[in-house]
């Protein structure tokens, strides 16, 4: 009884993870290869033509959700890292407020949230329609429906996920050793640049990977800050799926999809070098 | 050396307005949701401030589409939230504890299911229920947000775990304690935190979410469902007294723990 206690305490977690995870990914892959039509049914014909006729319709849309996941991480490491480091370093007793002042947004739902920003940045709302009344903006100026509102909202969305563990690596930096580079004559930037940034690599590195993979396949954004000329590969993903019911495209997007994140991840992880990454996480 | 001072002084000051924006634009969307919850609006549209209200607040349960949306989610919610804590913390205890085969494997799966994007979580769970001809609806949402909140209660109960002193539970169990006397009296209630920890953010992530539930609801309409299906036609008002009530809620509820945490120690 004692030997087998381990099995059953596990077994209904891995049956769900087994049953829901592992097998609707066999059931994607399956139907990624079928052919049909959505009153006649779709039947399986090894239609590996779906992947390249996909690619080829959408290539637009997945590049574009590339470049704006990229985007997005950037400006969320550009504006999250300063306020990192500042809290680490200089917020004192007050850390955890200043945490949880990040964290508020998430007591609101993601999307009301983004539809917030949907009311601040209307053409004619408090924010633009207050500036035009003022003359400080032109009359036909305009946020909504334009790349800058969806890249801003998704760096807006997860910015607290690029934050935290840059947060959590640079609060293990112990501050006298950027004392002794400095003792040591080094300036206050080389001792940034040769001492603490390179203990923050491994938070840099899980706060890219934290952001980057959920803002590339967001539909959320696009549909209510994108308009029609933004559409990114989820918008496409979900409306191929749920409006058109052409589940064999849908499916091998899908797969593209994570394929294509699961080869960036690859590379980038190569390239930035994991050891090193994985060797300072563990000191 | 008192430049050097002066100048990081500059930069300290920097950086603590700096952070002080970003808190700002973070919070923005948050006040503009809780004002326009207030807003006397005539129109159609709730984009233009008309005037001071509480009628929204008297009316909140006037649409009752949206009540229903709203009541599914806590439904919803609820029910995986339960369903999450009870085999996400066996499957804690299990990984925090045990050696048994297939463990590799199964760390594997809850790392998996935390880095599978939720757009690809939710097509691979639609493509399984049209494969097998599942009608979609409350279950198969409740399927999908036990699915995704699994991993984060099974991380939060091993980390608990792996802390835990085992002569502890060897002990209780000297004493003549049962296996199941000593998980309840020893166990449970050092790992509790770790639970809890877990079963908030399993409520949270549930109540949240849109884009998986939107590939397995069916007909069933959840409270985000409701609020992206109706961004065309305008968001009433009531919507944003529910996220204002839900909102503050939460902040309640999390203050509240932080303040009895810091009681405890």
């Amino acid at each position: 009884m004692r030997r087998l206690t381990p099995y059953l305490l596990a077994l209904p977690g891995w049956m769900w993870l087994a049953i829901f995870l592992v097998v609707p990914m066999a059931a994607m892959a399956s139907v990624s290869l079928q052919t049909g039509n959505a009153i006649d049914g779709y039947a399986m014909t090894f239609a590996v033509s779906n992947y390249t006729d996909a690619l080829g319709r959408y290539s637009t849309q997945l590049v574009r959700s590339l470049l704006y996941g990229g985007l997005a991480t950037v400006a969320m490491l550009l504006i999250g890292y300063p306020v990192a480091y500042w809290i680490a370093f200089k917020g004192g007793r007050r850390k955890s407020v200043y945490l949880f002042l990040l964290l508020l947004p998430f007591f609101v739902s993601f999307v009301l949230r983004t539809i917030s920003w949907n009311f601040l940045l209307a053409d004619n709302g408090i924010l633009l329609g207050t500036l035009k009344g003022w003359g400080v903006l032109p009359a036909d100026f305009h946020v909504l429906a334009t790349t800058v509102a969806v890249v801003g909202g998704l760096a807006y969305n997860f910015l607290p996920f690029m934050i935290l563990p840059i947060y959590v690596s640079l609060e293990r930096v112990d501050p006298r050793v950027v004392e002794a580079a400095q003792d040591l004559y080094a300036t206050r930037a080389a001792a940034f640049r040769q001492v603490v940034l390179p203990l923050s690599l491994p938070g840099v590195f899980a706060g890219v990977l934290m952001t980057f993979v959920p803002a590339t396949a967001d539909p959320i954004n696009a549909a209510i800050l994108g308009g029609t000329a933004n559409t990114m590969i989820g918008n496409i993903i979900q409306t191929a799926y749920l409006t058109n019911l052409d589940y064999p495209t849908a499916s091998a997007l899908s797969f593209t999809l994570m394929a294509v994140l699961l080869v960036g991840i690859f590379l980038y992880a190569r390239l930035l070098g994991t050891e090193n990454v994985l060797e300072a996480a563990a000191r | 050396m008192t430049g050097t001072t002066r100048g990081t002084r500059l930069g300290d000051r920097l950086l603590h307005a700096w952070t002080w924006l970003v808190i700002v634009w973070l919070s923005s969307p948050i006040a503009v949701m809780i004002l326009f919850g207030f807003n006397d609006k005539k129109s159609k549209s709730n984009t233009a401030w008309q005037g001071f209200t509480l009628r929204w607040y008297g009316e909140l349960f006037d649409i009752s589409d949206l009540t229903t949306a709203l009541t599914n989610s806590l439904v919803v919610a609820v029910v995986s939230t339960v369903v999450t804590v009870v085999i996400g913390t066996m499957l804690g205890l299990a990984l925090g504890r045990h050696r048994f085969r297939g463990k590799g494997a199964t760390t594997f799966l809850v790392f998996a299911a935390i880095s599978t994007p939720e757009l690809v979580m939710g097509a691979s769970l639609l493509s399984l229920f049209v494969s097998g001809n599942v009608p979609r609806g409350t279950v198969t949402i409740v399927v999908a947000h036990v699915l995704f909140s699994l991993s984060f209660v099974v991380v939060t109960v091993r980390a608990r775990v792996v802390g835990l002193d085992p002569s502890l539970e060897e002990a209780a169990r000297d004493l003549g304690a049962t296996a199941w006397g000593t998980f309840r009296q020893v166990t449970l209630p050092s790992i509790l935190p770790g639970v809890m920890a877990g079963a908030m953010l399993s409520f949270a992530l549930s109540i949240d979410d849109y884009v998986v539930t939107s590939f397995v609801n069916g007909s069933t309409v959840t409270f985000p469902l409701w609020i992206v299906g109706a961004v065309k036609t305008g968001i009433p008002p009531q919507v944003n007294v529910m996220g204002t009530l839900i909102f503050g809620i939460g902040v309640l509820i999390a203050v509240g723990n932080a303040i009895a945490a810091r009681r405890r120690t």
